[in-house]
């Protein structure tokens, strides 16, 4: 057979597994994305099919898969609420960045990681998937609940915290010394400031640039700036995701609105093939090891994190059912652990097992999470009357 | 009324206000122009126990439903010392895409148009040339035996 016809009988059969794998993810309410890291397992280096042929398209796809995931963020939150959501929850921000970026930090050095794998692990425990999470929340009818505001506002504070740490990270990767990665971060911050203001200021402007009443010219011009931006911010060595992800925040109004729904099914598509991708360049045998500890990190990071937003709700005067279930939204994560993982071992400056920790990880959380959202209700429910209960005897 | 307007990052606006038999009720607008009816749980008021999506023309629908009532009570108010003159809202269902002209209903029963409420707003004074459609409201005003002509002519009875 010719190559083309492998390849496209490969890549059909990827896509079409992984078709089937989301469905029967969401049916049982969890998130697809731990089942598209084990078909990646599946398919890789050691795993069960190896694929060949399609490698160089997958390895481009899923960098495609990165840029847009991090656009996507960016045009999640405008900048207006993104400033708003630092003056206003800054406090709940601080404490979710202590309690959750620390055990992975500490896990990392334990595990003689060195500071740059604690840097690189502490991102991965701290990012919850507001992917996930704002699914899980629509599926379960809380958007109108009182507490969702808080949830949300976290989940800005942590799109902001991203903006920072993201160029921090890729400066620190690149080797820099400490001198130069000084530098490097201060260009960084200097340059999400700068963003910020002229998205504040003049989003419109570069919302023009890119705008389009036709739909065909828009997707093009917006999906070719992203690129573009991407291409010339890893140039520059500030990583392609962080470039996408200051283009998004700089597109604003309705097209970051229209944006959004064009780039939606698109960025499903490659980020997809991201997750297969970082599935299979991740040793299946190198799991089994690191499990022990993922499993620990997961324990504990899901009780920092209903911690948090226990005590963001409690600051908004919400009542203890309320709290439970904010600390239980925030539970999972997903996707930007995984991209953290993925820029730190594509820099080959971390231990190869930084990937296995973080695929276990996110295996867990994704599954994980959207359960204690569901669940949190009743069992707290038990929880509150049985303190109640001893309380009064 | 207190009506407390939460932004919600990302997803849209709530707008919501506690009623008086105590719960919250209030209306999710998304940003893609969706909308959700939500009542507060009655033992948690944290908690939503109804989220209804709407289409934007169901939101509508239902806000004339609510809207309009109070428009004609205004009106009744206002003409309350005018004696022999009342309001109604009379629904449009026998002239969708005909024209207010076509109705004659001023010739023919000398009550008139002030209004028409149409998916949740209402058009104040339409001329002969406004256009009726489906689930249209006119607010009429009248006599009582005008009215009662009014609403035969509107239904097509």
């Amino acid at each position: 057979m010719p190559e083309t016809t492998i390849a496209l009988i490969q890549l059909g059969a990827v896509f079409f597994g992984l078709g089937l794998l989301g469905r029967v993810a969401w049916r049982f309410g969890i998130s697809p994305i731990p089942l598209y890291l084990v078909g990646g397992l599946a398919f890789g280096s050691g795993g069960l099919i190896p694929l060949h042929g399609i490698e160089e398209f997958a390895h481009l796809a899923s960098e495609i898969g990165v840029v847009l995931l991090l656009l996507l963020l960016g045009l999640e939150y405008s900048a207006s609420e993104l400033t708003t959501g630092l003056r206003k929850s800054w406090m709940a921000g601080v404490l979710d960045i202590v309690l959750n970026a620390a055990p992975g930090a500490i896990a990392a050095l334990l595990l003689g990681w060195g500071p740059v794998g604690a840097l690189a692990m502490a991102g991965v425990t701290y990012i919850s998937s507001s992917g996930i999470i704002a699914k899980v929340l629509g599926d379960l009818g809380r958007l109108g609940n009182r507490e969702t505001p808080v949830i949300l506002s976290v989940l800005v504070f942590e799109d902001l915290a991203m903006a920072v740490y993201l160029p921090v990270l890729t400066a620190v990767l690149a080797g820099a010394s400490f001198l130069g990665g000084l530098t490097s971060v201060g260009i960084s911050l200097l340059a999400v400031t700068i963003v910020l203001v002229v998205a504040l200021k003049y989003g419109r402007f570069i919302s023009a640039i890119v705008d389009s009443p036709d739909h065909e010219v828009f997707l093009l011009k917006l999906l070719g700036s992203a690129l573009l931006v991407a291409g010339i911010a890893s140039q520059l060595q500030v990583s392609a995701a962080v470039g996408a992800f200051l283009l998004g925040i700089a597109i604003s109004g309705s097209t970051a609105e229209n944006a959004t729904r064009m780039l939606e099914p698109l960025r499903d598509l490659f980020a997809a093939m991201f997750f297969v991708v970082f599935g299979l360049n991740t040793d299946p045998k190198s799991i089994p090891p690191v499990l022990g500890v993922a499993a620990a990190l997961a324990v504990i990071t899901t009780a920092t994190k209903i911690a948090t937003g226990w005590w963001a709700a409690k600051r908004q005067g919400i009542a203890a059912m309320g709290r439970a279930r904010t600390g239980a939204a925030l539970v999972a994560r997903g996707e930007f652990s995984i991209v953290i993982a993925g820029l730190a071992v594509a820099s080959g400056h971390v231990e190869g097992e930084l990937a296995a920790l973080a695929t276990a990880y996110v295996l867990l959380m994704a599954i994980i999470g959207p359960i204690v959202a569901k669940y949190v209700e009743p069992l707290s429910g038990f929880l509150l009357r049985k303190r109640t209960a001893s309380v009064t005897p | 009324m207190n009506v407390e307007v939460t932004p919600l990052p990302g997803i849209g606006v709530r707008e919501d206000f506690a009623i008086r038999a105590g719960r919250r009720i209030g209306v999710i607008s998304y940003r893609e122009g969706k909308f959700e009816l939500i009542v507060s749980k009655e033992d948690d008021p944290d908690a939503s126990g109804v989220s209804i999506p709407l289409t934007p023309e169901e939101a509508g629908t239902l806000a004339g439903l609510l809207g309009s009532p109070q428009l004609v009570a205004r009106l009744s108010e206002q003409h309350r010392d005018i004696s022999g003159i009342s309001t109604r809202q009379l629904p449009v269902t026998a002239f969708a895409n005909r024209t207010l002209g076509d109705t004659a209903l001023r010739t023919r029963t000398s009550a008139s148009v002030v209004a028409v409420v149409r998916v949740g707003v209402a058009h104040p004074s339409p001329g002969p040339e406004f256009l009726f459609e489906n689930g249209d409201l006119a607010v009429v005003v009248g006599t009582v035996d005008g009215l009662e002509a009014a609403a035969q002519i509107l239904t097509g009875g």
